[in-house]
Formats: structure tokens, sequence, C-alpha cells
């Protein structure tokens, strides 16, 4: 019996918009030609008595706020007219598409009120409906004030104008709640959606004095010199005629690159420079605080991919106090060698820096996987291990140097092999 | 999953009825307007429209030519246009300017806007701003859900994660609430609610005031519980590498709307193939769920009896070779292609995935999990950073970083992502931005910094706007809690011990055996308890926001429904969830029907 009220009582407030008929009968149940006054103010009374006795219950009921009380649909089901609905009927009937009007709601509470209605639906798309409205019918310095409290209704309106563009807005608007710092992000974000690259360098410029954390101002410094550079870089290159960029033609501009990529493209094309020019890998390194490890990592790949194994070596080559060569590196060595390898060194390069394994485990990997015989033969030596000597024979070829080796180890008496 | 693996399963509802629904409305929609119309589809509309209806229908309701919406000037010389879209201000912007670039060239069209799964005011608003309201005319096509399978249902939002919980935009919300009204008013009510997450809340107050307005029927009979989980309720699932076949297949391939494009270096022959990846693939439907490390020796089993099958034919007659043609042999041909497209997948997996990187990849991801030698991950992750490789698994590792550990100790926080910006480009600062808003990537803040700027605002404001506040604090405190949930839940299993995948024994076989998907273990210890007793502790570390709600009793109706469980993933979910649901349901003898917003692959960049 409730629901057939309260489904009576909703088919009354139809107003007359044809869209609003929806397959809502005319005839209540008992009978009684819908509409009458006498039969609607029965209802009423019923339906304001009626609490809400469901299936299945409310969960959650913290945001629920005072609501007016209930004068609002006794006046409307008389008066028949949207314009004396109450912020609840009003959110009910925009939640279902039907007409609803807006204008009453013209005091400063009465908005508020809707809004808070909106929100306590959960329903993301009134809230927004309510949150225009409030836009075009509230100074902004109010609405910004208003909204500072109500954190769900902020972020609606935060995303509405983003998608809409109103980056000027916008702005104000984190400037007004004192979120300088997702100001300064959202004004830097612009920057992806220019293409031309001095606009884009320009605007960067232009992004540096604004309040990022003290982190992102590094950063956002960073793109601006690496920007500058890059553009520097490749006018330059563009028309360079060096035998470098003949033999290996630039596939692709280097704008708009990042650092690191930045500085593979300078190891690969501008090596030796003096740190005195920008497209230096040196200058590159210390403008861009490169650490070392990652300085190697990336002078590594470019020198290995075009075969210079003695850049490669002198990469890693330290002298000692008494003018020794040691190879020292920052990153492991089995990593070098992994580079090396899908640079197609050749096995002597390789073997050397296999040796330099410091983990006896990784080195007899790296030594099987990359046909370093020597190493192999000499660990399973060391390992006085006899029988993977045997195993690893067989799969040499017969009468070369390394099987003769393993020949004559097998032969030699003297050692006290541990199986 | 073959029904009679079980002798005792409960029967599926229908789900196709659905695509029907949804189809009979679409055909409506279009015969408002009618006479020979052009028709524009968004871009990720296509694939689910392709799901329900073809071009034949389509044509049959006078579509004369089909273009995808590409935001750019249209040639079209029909004179009414029609357009199928989401609900996007970009995209009803777009058509403002056609309709007034029409009105300058004073040409005269027809105009129709039919927004899915509904329209918003917003989008409303901006035809009324551009001046074409009313030149325009719109409507509502309520496809509210996709079954993308048996026992997968997608609402195919992918702007569902995004709006919702890095926006905090909630349009979906009622989105997901009709989605689940509609389910009930198809297949039966719900006998039971469980949720957890915020989102979850809404949308379940969402679908019961639509229940509470609806019409009122006879009682149906039950059709299943439901289950609602936040994707922030479990961000780690996520993060980790899949290692069950699907989810390598969507990591590698990437699997949209229940369909997967093989390249050449699977098909091995110049062209790709579209594949459908659902129960009906006999092959795929085998090794979907299983380890993939047990799938090539189940591939090349096959393949030996597919041999012994065409070899049948030999020394056959003339009258045996006819009914070997006409009964078997087409079979025989559809599994032999089926077949040799997921071996060549499995083949490229097994060559990108042995590799050592993929190895050393796993193995920093399980000592995140286990909390176990962080020092070397860390070492590992900036190594990975710095050579360059692959973007989204580097950012994957410092949130599973971030998220394990509570954030990062401030001098790794800014050391990794100073490097990650030189690596990857620093436009990625906003990335990090965005993933810092979403509590994925967090710099450990010192203690007390929160509790007294929420005193110091909470004297500011009164007392009504105070509680908000503190919700708003307390998101902005979240803290994920891992390790403690992982030992109070037992989600890692004790390492050191062996673990067969061949037979799993639990759902951390969907990670090698070393994890078991935290929004899963959920799932089923609520459905153990039938409801939160007993995980008050761990439900205080999910920040709260668990329900459990029961509908009036309807002892009457003890059937199969009852074992029907609904989950649904706000914010998306993975195949190897899914696999460890379809496990859970295998031993527990209960069906799990997945809803989700999308399957999420984590892309959260800028």
């Amino acid at each position: 019996v409730l629901k057939e009220s309260k489904r009576a009582v909703n088919s009354i407030l139809v107003d007359d918009d044809d869209e609003d008929e929806e397959d809502v009968e005319r005839v209540s149940w008992s009978g009684e030609p819908v509409g009458s006054i006498s039969w609607s103010v029965k209802e009423t009374a019923s339906s304001i008595r009626s609490g809400s006795e469901q299936s299945f219950p409310k969960i959650d009921t913290t945001p629920s706020l005072s609501k007016q009380g209930s004068g609002y649909s006794l006046s409307s089901l008389f008066k028949g007219n949207l314009h004396d609905l109450s912020p609840e009927e009003t959110v009910r009937r925009m939640q279902k598409g039907r007409a609803f009007s807006l204008e009453k709601f013209r005091s400063l509470q009465d908005k508020l009120l809707l809004l808070d209605e909106a929100v306590a639906v959960y329903d993301g798309n009134v809230i927004t409906a309510v949150l225009i409205f409030l836009k075009k019918s509230l100074s902004k310095e109010i609405l910004f004030r208003e909204l500072m409290a109500r954190d769900v209704a902020l972020r609606h309106y935060v995303h509405y104008l983003k998608e809409m563009g109103e980056q000027k807005l916008l702005v104000e608007l984190l400037k007004a709640l004192g979120r300088t710092e997702d100001m300064a992000l959202m004004h830097y974000k612009e920057h992806l959606n220019i293409k031309d690259e001095s606009r884009r360098r320009d605007f960067l410029k232009s992004c540096l004095s604004l309040p990022f954390s003290q982190d992102d101002a590094t950063h956002v410094q960073d793109h601006y010199t690496l920007l500058e550079r890059q553009i520097i870089i490749e006018a330059s290159d563009k028309k360079a005629v060096a035998e470098i960029f003949k033999k290996f033609p630039r596939k692709a501009s280097i704008l708009n690159m990042p650092i690191i990529t930045t500085l593979y493209y300078s190891c690969f094309y501008h090596y030796g420079e003096s740190e005195g020019t920008f497209s230096s890998p040196s200058n590159i390194r210390k403008t861009f605080r490169i650490s070392e490890k990652q300085y190697i990592l990336t002078a590594l790949g470019a020198r290995a991919k075009l075969k210079s194994w003695f850049d490669v070596d002198s990469l890693f080559n330290t002298k000692n106090w008494l003018g020794y060569t040691k190879k020292r590196s920052p990153i492991g060595f089995h990593r070098v060698v992994d580079i090396l390898h899908k640079n197609s060194a050749p096995v002597q390069v390789l073997q050397e820096y296999v040796n330099l394994i410091d983990n006896p485990d990784l080195k007899l990997g790296g030594a099987l996987k990359y046909k370093c015989h020597d190493i192999v033969i000499n660990t399973y030596r060391d390992l006085k291990d006899r029988q993977q000597l045997i195993v690893y024979r067989e799969k040499l070829e017969r009468d070369s140097p390394e099987y003769r080796k393993i020949q004559e180890l097998l032969n030699n008496v003297q050692i006290r092999w541990k199986n | 999953m073959a029904h009679t693996e079980w002798r005792d399963a409960p029967e599926l509802p229908d789900f196709s009825l659905l695509k029907r629904l949804a189809r009979d409305q679409l055909i409506f929609l279009l015969e408002q307007l009618p006479g020979k119309k052009d028709l524009f589809i968004d871009a990720d509309l296509m694939s689910p429209l392709d799901r329900i209806a073809n071009v034949t229908i389509l044509k049959q309701h006078e579509v004369d030519k089909l273009y995808k919406v590409e935001l750019k000037p249209i040639v079209s010389s029909s004179d009414q246009l029609c357009f199928l879209i989401r609900p996007r201000i970009q995209t009803v912007k777009w058509i403002s300017d056609l309709v007034n670039a029409d009105k300058v060239a004073g040409r005269f069209r027809r105009y129709k806007i039919i927004f899915t799964p509904q329209k918003f005011y917003a989008c409303e608003t901006v035809l009324e701003e551009q001046g074409v309201y009313g030149d325009v005319t719109t409507d509502e096509w309520n496809f509210y859900i996709l079954p993308l399978d048996d026992d997968i249902l997608s609402l195919e939002l992918p702007e569902f994660f995004r709006d919702n919980f890095l926006e905090g935009d909630q349009r979906w919300v009622t989105t997901a609430g009709s989605a689940l009204h509609l389910l009930q008013s198809v297949y039966g009510s719900f006998s039971k609610v469980y949720g957890i997450g915020r989102c979850a809340k809404m949308v379940y107050e969402s679908w019961r005031e639509l229940m509470e307005e609806g019409e009122q029927r006879t009682r149906q009979p039950e059709f299943a519980k439901v289950f609602l989980v936040d994707r922030d309720v479990d961000f780690v699932t996520p993060l980790c590498s899949q290692v069950v076949y699907e989810g390598l297949v969507d990591d590698l391939f990437r699997i949209k709307c229940g369909s997967v494009e093989f390249g050449p270096d699977v098909t091995s022959s110049d062209k790709s193939i579209k594949v459908m990846l659902n129960s009906q693939d006999k092959v795929f439907s085998e090794i979907r769920n299983e380890h993939f490390s047990n799938v090539f020796g189940f591939l090349s089993q096959k393949a030996k009896n597919l041999q012994t099958a065409y070899d049948k034919r030999r020394g056959m007659d003339i009258q045996q070779m006819k009914a070997f043609v006409s009964d078997e042999l087409k079979g025989l041909k559809q599994e032999h292609r089926l077949l040799s497209l997921h071996i060549g997948a499995s083949e490229s997996m097994m060559k990108k995935k042995t590799k050592q990187d993929f190895q050393e990849l796993l193995k920093t991801e399980h000592s995140l999990l286990e909390g176990f030698e962080i020092r070397e991950c860390i070492t590992y992750i900036e190594e990975h950073i710095n050579r360059q490789v692959s973007m989204i698994d580097s950012l994957r590792l410092l949130c599973l970083l971030s998220i394990t550990e509570n954030g990062l100790l401030s001098k790794d926080y800014r050391s990794l992502k100073a490097q990650y910006l030189q690596s990857y480009g620093i436009k990625h600062l906003l990335t990090f931005a965005n993933l810092r808003q979403l509590g994925l990537l967090e710099e450990q803040q010192a203690g007390e910094t929160l509790t007294v700027m929420e005193s110091k605002v909470g004297k500011l404001v009164n007392d009504k706007t105070v509680g908000k506040l503190t919700d708003a604090f307390s998101s902005l405190a979240k803290k994920s809690n891992f390790r403690a949930l992982s030992k109070r839940l037992a989600l890692v299993p004790k390492s050191g011990e062996e673990y067969d995948l061949r037979v799993p024994r639990d759902m951390a076989y969907v990670f090698s055996g070393a994890y078991i998907p935290l929004s899963c273990k959920l799932i089923e210890q609520v459905l153990e308890r039938d409801g939160w007793t007993g995980l008050e502790e761990v439900t205080r570390m999910l920040n709260g926001q668990e329900f459990a709600v029961t509908g009036a009793p309807n002892p009457r109706n003890k059937t199969d429904a009852q074992r029907i469980v609904l989950v649904m993933f706000l914010g998306g979910c993975t195949f190897s969830e899914i696999s460890a649901l379809r496990f859970l349901g295998k031993e527990r003898d209960t069906y799990y029907v997945k809803q989700i917003e999308y399957m999420v692959n984590i892309k959260l960049s800028i």
C-alpha cells in the first residue's frame, strides 16, 4: 500500500510537461480519480507518515542534512508547480531526468541546500548540474568560499572546469583555495598542447616562476633547459655533415626526448667533444646532475652500439696510485656483459668482461651463455670438477684448441679431482 | 569453464538476454529518426556495439554510412546525422561545432545524439551554451552491461577509475546502481549484498533508491548474492605481473572487449588476426586459468591428439571418409586453427617472459610482497629505470614498493622520481602528482603533521563540516597497511615451501604461489562468514566502509541461486583475479559472476 501511495503521489506531482508522462496509471487503487483534492490530501498525509520500511536497509546516513519541513510537498501538491518544489524533490526529479526548475533557489541558503542535497544522494551528474547553476548565479568569490568547506562538490567543480577547458577560472579557484602547487602543475600541464618547440620553450620559461614544490621547481627548470639545448643541438645537427651522421643517419629529431635519450644521442654523435659545448656528453651530464652509474650505463650503450670497444674499455679504466689501470664499474659487470652481448660484441671483448664478474655463479653462467670456453674450463678446473669438464668437452668441436685443453687437463695426473 | 566439470554446478542465467534488450532499445531509438541517416560512433563504443548488433541490423533501420567519431571535420552528404556517443563534453563540443558550421553554410540537417549509457546535464549545457539546443535532439541508450563471457559482465567504462578515484567525480555511481537494478529486474532479486569501499556504499545506496521507487511486483525468485568492492581497497593485485595465461595475453597483447589482436609474430604470417577470447574457444577455455608454465606442455599434448585424429583418415574407405569429412573435419580444422594461434601466442610469451629480465622482475615483485630485501629491490628498480626499459613496468614497481612499504622514505622518493623523470621525460611529474593523489605512490610523511593540520582547520569551521573534513583528511592519510593485512589474512605463503603449480592448492597459484590476491581473499572470507564478523581488524586497516545487508528473507527459495555470487569490482579488475575467483568457485561449488567497470591493466599516466 505504501508503494502504491508513493506512486500515486508521484503521479500527481507530474506537471503538464509531456516528457514527464511515464507509464503511471491515472487511477488510484481506491478508484478515486487521481488529482482530486480529497484524494491527494489523503495521500499526502499517508506519504508523510510513511517512514521507509524497505526490504534492503539504508546503510549510511552521515551526509543527511536537516531538511525543510514537509510544507513544500503539501503546497506543491495543490499548485503542481515546479517552482515550489523542495530541494529534495527537485533533486529527485533531476535524478530521474524529469523537468525541473532551479529559478526559485535564489537565496544563498537555498542554493546550498540544493547542493548539499545533490551531494547527499551521491549523484555526480546532479551535483555537477547544480554547480553549473551556482556558477551562473553566484559570484565566483562566494562560490569558491562555499566550496572550500564542501570537498565532494569541490572535486566535481574542479573536474567540470577541467573538462570544459576553463583554465583561467580553474587557476583562480586553486589560488583561492591556497592549493598553489596544484595550480602550478595545472598551468605547467598546458605545455603538452603546444606543438611548436620555440613557443613551448617560451611557455616553459614562463612556468619557472610558478609556486612549485622545491623538487618540482628543479625539474621544471631542467625541462626548460633541456628543450632550450635540444633546439640548439637540433638546429646544428639537422645540417651536420660529419662522417658519423652519414654513416648512421638520424632516425628522428632529438626534440622533446627525455634527458637520458639526449645523453645517449650525445654519446653517439658528439662523443669526445669538450665540456664547453652544449652537445657534449660531459656538459649534459653536469647540467642535469646525472649519476655516474646512469652515465656509464648510457655511454656504454651508445659506444657499444657503434662497436667502439676502445671507448667501452676506457669507460671502466681507472688508474691506481701506482699508475696501473684497473677496471671498475658502478654497475655489475654481468649487466655490462649483457649490454655488450646485445650489441654483438666479439667473444674476446665479452670474455674480458665475463672475467670481471664478481659472483662466481653469475660468472660461470655468463661464460656458458656466451661461450667463453677458457673461462668455463678454468672455472671447472678450479672447482676440480672432472665430470663437468667431460660434459663440456662433448659440446665442443673435436680437435679445437678448447677441446685439446680439456683433454690435457683430464690427462693431468697432478690434479686431485673431486669426482 | 565447462559446466560439466562439477556434478552439481548451479546453472548460470542466460546473460545474452541483456544483449537482446540493448539491441532492441537501440533499434527503437534509431527508429525515432526515420529516414536515411549517417551514424557516427565513438571509437570505444565500436567493439561493444559489435557484440550486440551488426551492420545489417543498422542498415535495416536506415543507417546509411557509418563513421568513427574522430573530432575532426566530417564529410557526409546525409540530411540526417545521428551520433552514438559516451556522454563526454569534448565530443558534444565537437558536435556543436559541426551544427554551427552547417548553420553558417546555410545547410539544413537533422541531428540526434544518442548518449550511452546515459546523458549528463553537463553535456546538455554545452549544447545550450553553443546555441544548438533544440537543433539537436538527444536520447539515452541504457546499454549498461555487456556480457563478455558466460561469467563476465562489463560496464565497458574505461574512465570509471580515473573519474571516480582520481578526480573524485561520482558521475558513474548511479550508472553502476542502474546496472545492478537492471540485473535484478531481469534475473531476480539479490538475497544479500556485501561490500567494502566508499564507492561501493554509494552504489549500494543508489541501487536501493532505484529499487524502492520501482514498481511493486511479485517477489521474484532469488538470483544471487552480490559483493561490491572498490578498486582502491586492493591496489596491490593489479600492480603485480600476471602469470596465468589469459592475464599474460592481456599484459602482452591487450585484450579489449573480449577480443585480442595477435600480430604477425604470433600468426606466423604477414597479417594480424583478431580473435575472440571466451569459453566458446575450446582450446582457450582449457588454458585461460592455467599458470603459463603449464600451458606449453598442454598445448603440445593437444597438438599430438589432433594429429592422431587427422591420421584416422588413413585407411578409410569412401563411406567412412565421407562421414569423417562431414562430422569431424570441420571441428578438427577449427581446433587446428585455434591451437596454432595459441601455440604462436605462448611461443612469443615464452620468448619474452623466460628472459632473465622477466625472472628478475618477478623475483623483485615477490620480495616486495614478502617484505624481504627491500634495499635490493630498490636497487633493481633504479636500474630498471636507468636502462629506460618499459616505462609502465618501472611505474608498477615503484607503486608496489610504495604500497607495500606504506610510502617511500623521503630520500628514496626524491631520488627515484628524479631518475624516472630523466629516463622517461620530465612531463611525468604530472603522473607522479596523480599517483600521489590516488595514494599509489607516496612519500612517507612525518607522523603528526596531519593531525595537527586537522585540529587547526577543525577550529575554523563549524561542526557540520568537521566530519567531512575529517573524512577528507583520513583519506589523505590513508595507509595501505599491506604488511599487517598480508599477515592477518595470510596472503603470502611461507617461502621455501614447494608450490606445485600443476595442482594449485589455493588462489596464490595465479601469482606463482607467491601471493593470494587481497580482493579475492576478502571475498572468500566474507562469504565464508556470511558477513564481516571476525574481520574487524582487517576492515579497520582497510579504512572501514564495509557493509553487509540482507533483503527480506525468502525461505521457499533455497536453490542454486544461493550459490551464485556477483562480484562487482568498482574501478576494474584483472584477469588474475578472475582466474582466482574461478578457482574459488570450483572449490566452494559456487559460481562467481564478475561484473567489472573495465579490465584494468593499470595505466595511470597523465
